[in-house]
C-alpha cells in the first residue's frame, strides 16, 4: 500500500472529509476524482477521459462479473475494501477461465468519510490493479448523506476472455475427479473478525486477499480440460462444494485431515464455536480435475506464492448424490453442510 | 494447537476405538446420555458414532442453553429489546432463535431495536458506559458455565454504580435438569429409554466441581464420567462407563482431570452465591416446569435485574404441535421419529427447540448425518 503523498506538496487536506458536494457533478467531484482515483488508477484506458472505457476487440469469449463489496472493518489486517474489490472481481473472472481485460469501479461514499481513508482505499485499489496488470478503465463515484451508508461501498465489475477450448462449467463435474485446495482456509474471515470492534484479539493472521489470475491461466495451462475453479469466498469452502452437488447425481467425500488450516485460525475458531469449513476466503480457490490431472495441475498451483499450500482433499463421488462428506479427523463420517443463516459464535 | 490436537489424533483414536470394540459386551446395550449440547456437537462433527460398535448408543440429553430457553422468555427478550432508548446484549447464538410468530432478536433489529451481539459480559458493561442515556440489558443464559460472568458484570455494576446496566437473568441449573429427566413420571417406563450412565460436562464441573453429580450415582445407581468436550475425551469417556457398568460399578469419575476437581472453583461458586439465589419454578423450553432449576438475581441487587425493573407483560407462546422436542430432550426419541424432521423443520426453519441451536439434536442430525436419517427415514416408512 502506498503511503498518503508528503502533505507539502497535498492534494487535499489532513483533515479534509467528503460533502455532499463531492457527489454533486459540479467542480468539486471533477477535484475529487483527478485528485483521488484518477491519481491512484492511472491508466491509459482511464486517461480517455470520456465516459465510456474503449476496449480492443479481444479474441475468445467474453466474460463479464461484478460484484458489490461491502465490509466492516473497511481496513483489516492484510488488506482493504479496496484490495478486496480489485481481488474479488478479477477472481471471479479468472474462476471463468477468463484472462481478466479491465475492471470498472463504482463508489458510493458517505458524506463525511474522511478524504484520507479514501485516498489509501484508491491508492490500494490502484496498486492491487497494477500488480494485477488489469487497468481500472472507468468508474463512477456518488456520496449519500451521512447514515444512509457505511463509509464506503465499492462495486467492481470485470471483464475477461476465456480462450476457445476452455469450457470451465459446473456441468463438466463427474464422479471420480479429484477435488484441489489452493491452501489454508479461514484466513481472510478470522483476519476480519479479529479487527472487528468488541472483539479485538490478537492474531498474527492477515487476510490472504490476493489475485489468482495468474496462477488460474498456469493451471489451466497445464490441464486445458479442468472441470471446475471456483474461490471459496463468502460461506466458505462448505457453501462451495455444496453449491457444486445440490441438485445434482453426484456427491463430493473429503477428507479433514488434508485440508490445509493454519493453527492460528483452528485456534481462533476453536475460541469462537466457529467451523473454518464455513470461514470466507479471498485468496483460495478450489479445483476440480480428472483425477489423471490432479498431479500436474497441483505441481501449477505450487509453483505460484498463492498456491504454495496446495492440496488434494477428495473426490467426487457417484455415492449419496447432493450430500458432501468428509471423513473426520479421527476417522468418523460426517455431512458437511451449508451454514444456516448467519455464523454465529456459540456462548460456551 | 498442540494440545488440541492430541485429542483429535487419528491414531489413538482407532486404539481407543479397538479397546471400545473389546470390551463392549455385544450380547447387550449401552445407553449413554451425554447431556450437554457441546457433547452432542463434537459427537456429530467429528462422526464418533462411526468409531463405537452399533450396541452402544449415544442418547441426547437437554443440555444446550440455546435450546431450552423456552419462547415465552424469548419473546420477554424481545420486548425489552424494543423498549424505547434500550440497547439489549446478547451472546451471537441467540439472535437467530424464533420466538412467537417466528419473531426472533435478529428481526426485532432488522425492525429498528437495538440488539448488539457481545462476547462477553464485560461487552456489555462497556456499551452501557458509554450510553449512559441509554438502558443497556444484558441477556444472560446458559448453564454454570456462563453465570460467573454474569454474576461478575452486576457485582462490577454495582461497584460502579453503573445505573442504566441490568440482567435479564435465564441461567439455569445441570443437575437439577438431569434429576428431572431420570423422575420424570410421565415418561412411559415401556416407552423410555433406559440409561446406563451419563457422560457430564466438564466446563460445568469446572465450576461447581464432580460433586453435585454423586447423587445420580447414590440414588439413581447411574454412572456418571465427567468428560471432556474433544472427541477422544468423550471416547475415553465411553471406555469408563462401559468398564463400570461391566464390572458392575455405580461411580462418579472424573476423564477431565486436567481441569476438573471434586469441589470445583470455590471462588466462582462464592460469586454466584452472592449474586444469584434458586428460583423456586422455572420452565424449560421442551421439559416444561422445574422446580429448583434455575437462578434469579438476589434482591440485594435487585436494580441489576431487568425483570423487576422493567414492567414485561403477561403473554402465552405456542410451541408447534407436533414437535416432538420434549421426547427427544429426554432421550426417549430420536430426531428422525418426529414427522417434521427435514421436512417442514430444518435449521433456516426451526419448529421446536431441538432444531434452533447447532447443538441441539435435530439441528446435529440434519447438519452432520443427513444422508444416512434421511434413508432411515424412508426406510420406516416404507415398512
Ligand atoms: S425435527 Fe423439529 S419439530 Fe421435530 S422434534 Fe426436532 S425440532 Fe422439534
Amino acid at each position: 500500500m502506498t503511503a498518503l503523498e508528503p502533505l507539502g506538496k497535498a492534494r487535499f487536506r489532513a483533515d479534509e472529509r467528503v460533502t455532499m458536494s463531492h457527489g454533486g457533478g459540479a467542480r468539486a467531484m471533477a477535484d475529487l476524482i483527478r485528485k483521488v482515483f484518477a491519481h491512484h488508477f492511472a491508466n491509459p484506458l482511464l486517461d480517455q477521459h470520456h465516459d465510456v472505457a474503449r476496449l480492443d476487440r479481444p479474441e475468445g469469449r467474453i466474460v463479464v462479473s461484478t460484484d458489490g463489496h461491502v465490509i466492516s472493518p473497511l481496513f483489516f489486517p492484510g488488506g482493504d475494501i479496496g484490495s478486496l474489490a480489485v481481488h474479488g472481481t478479477l477472481n471471479d473472472v479468472a474462476m471463468g477461465g477468463a484472462r481478466p481485460v479491465a475492471l470498472t469501479a463504482g463508489f458510493i461514499i458517505e458524506e463525511g468519510f474522511p478524504l484520507a481513508d479514501l485516498d489509501r482505499i484508491a491508492a490500494s485499489m490502484g496498486e492491487a490493479a497494477r500488480k494485477a496488470g488489469v487497468p481500472i478503465a472507468t468508474g463512477d463515484t456518488k456520496v449519500v448523506e451521512r447514515g444512509k451508508g457505511d463509509g464506503v461501498f465499492i462495486t467492481t465489475t470485470g471483464i475477461g476472455v476465456v480462450p476457445d477450448g476452455v469450457e470451465i462449467s459446473p456441468e463438466r463435474i463427474a464422479p471420480g475427479q479429484a477435488i484441489l485446495l489452493s491452501g489454508p482456509i479461514g484466513d481472510h474471515g478470522v483476519a476480519i473478525l479479529s479487527a472487528r470492534q468488541g472483539l479485538e484479539f490478537g492474531t498474527s493472521i492477515v487476510s490472504d486477499s490476493a489475485a489468482l489470475h495468474r496462477m488460474a491461466a498456469d493451471m489451466i495451462a497445464a490441464a486445458p480440460d479442468i472441470a471446475l475453479l471456483r474461490d471459496p469466498t463468502r460461506g466458505g469452502l462448505s457453501a462451495t462444494l455444496n453449491e457444486l452437488v445440490e441438485g445434482t447425481r453426484h456427491g463430493m467425500l473429503i477428507d479433514e485431515r488434508a485440508i490445509p488450516v493454519r493453527p492460528e485460525v483452528a485456534s481462533a475458531c476453536e475460541l469462537l464455536g466457529l467451523d473454518p469449513l464455513h470461514i470466507a476466503n479471498e485468496g483460495k480457490l478450489v479445483c476440480i480435475c480428472d483425477a489423471v490431472d490432479a498431479d500436474r495441475v497441483l505441481a501449477a498451483m505450487h509453483a505460484h506464492p498463492e498456491g504454495a499450500g496446495a492440496a488434494l482433499i477428495g473426490h467426487v463421488t457417484a455415492e449419496q448424490p447432493g450430500f458432501v462428506r468428509m471423513t473426520t479427523r479421527i476417522g468418523g463420517m460426517r455431512v458437511v453442510d451449508w451454514l444456516s443463516g448467519e455464523q454465529l459464535p456459540r456462548i460456551c | 494447537m498442540k494440545y488440541v490436537d492430541e485429542f483429535r489424533d487419528r491414531a489413538l483414536a482407532e486404539k481407543l476405538s479397538a479397546a471400545i470394540h473389546a470390551e463392549a459386551d455385544p450380547a447387550r446395550d449401552y445407553n449413554f446420555m451425554e447431556f450437554c449440547g457441546g457433547h452432542t456437537h463434537a459427537i456429530f462433527r467429528y462422526g464418533v458414532q462411526d468409531l463405537v460398535p452399533a450396541n452402544v448408543h449415544f442418547i441426547h440429553g437437554p443440555g444446550c442453553p440455546v435450546c431450552i430457553l423456552p419462547i415465552r422468555r424469548l419473546d420477554d427478550a424481545i420486548e425489552l429489546a424494543e423498549m424505547p432508548g434500550a440497547i439489549l446484549c446478547s451472546y451471537g447464538d441467540m439472535l437467530r432463535v424464533p420466538g412467537s410468530k417466528r419473531r426472533s432478536l435478529m428481526s426485532a433489529k432488522a425492525d429498528g431495536a437495538d440488539v448488539r451481539m457481545v462476547y462477553s459480559t464485560l461487552d456489555a458493561l462497556a456499551i452501557a458506559r458509554a450510553n449512559p442515556d441509554r438502558q443497556v440489558v444484558f441477556l444472560g443464559i446458559g448453564f454454570e458455565t456462563t453465570t460467573p460472568p454474569s454474576a461478575l458484570a452486576i457485582r462490577q455494576a454495582a461497584d460502579e454504580g453503573l445505573e442504566n446496566f441490568s440482567v435479564f437473568c435465564n441461567h439455569v441449573l445441570t443437575p437439577a435438569a438431569i434429576r428431572h429427566i431420570l423422575d420424570a413420571p410421565e415418561i412411559d417406563p415401556e416407552q423410555a429409554v433406559r440409561l446406563d450412565g451419563f457422560l457430564g460436562p466438564s466446563h460445568v464441573s469446572t465450576v461447581i466441581g464432580s460433586k453435585p453429580y454423586e447423587f445420580l450415582a447414590e440414588k439413581y445407581a447411574k454412572p456418571v464420567v465427567i468428560a471432556g468436550f474433544e472427541p477422544l475425551d468423550v471416547m475415553q469417556s465411553v471406555l469408563m462407563l462401559i468398564r463400570q457398568v461391566n464390572d458392575g460399578r455405580v461411580a462418579v469419575e472424573n476423564q477431565y482431570t486436567r481441569v476438573v476437581t471434586r469441589e470445583g472453583n470455590a471462588k466462582a461458586q462464592e460469586l454466584v452465591d452472592d449474586v444469584f439465589e434458586l428460583r423456586p419454578t422455572f420452565e424449560w423450553r421442551g421439559l416444561g416446569w422445574m422446580a429448583d432449576s434455575a437462578l434469579a438475581i438476589r434482591d440485594k441487587y435487585a436494580r441489576f435485574d431487568a425483570e423487576k425493573r422493567f414492567p414485561i407483560s403477561e403473554k402465552t407462546a405456542r410451541e408447534v404441535k407436533s414437535c416432538e422436542c420434549p421426547a427427544i430432550l429426554r432421550g426417549v426419541k430420536k430426531p428422525k421419529d418426529c414427522k417434521l424432521f427435514g421436512k417442514v423443520c430444518t435449521p433456516e426453519n426451526p419448529m421446536g427447540s431441538c432444531m434452533v441451536s447447532s447443538e441441539g439434536a435435530c439441528a446435529a442430525y440434519w447438519t452432520y448425518r443427513r444422508a444416512e436419517t434421511l434413508a432411515e427415514m424412508a426406510l420406516e416408512a416404507a415398512e
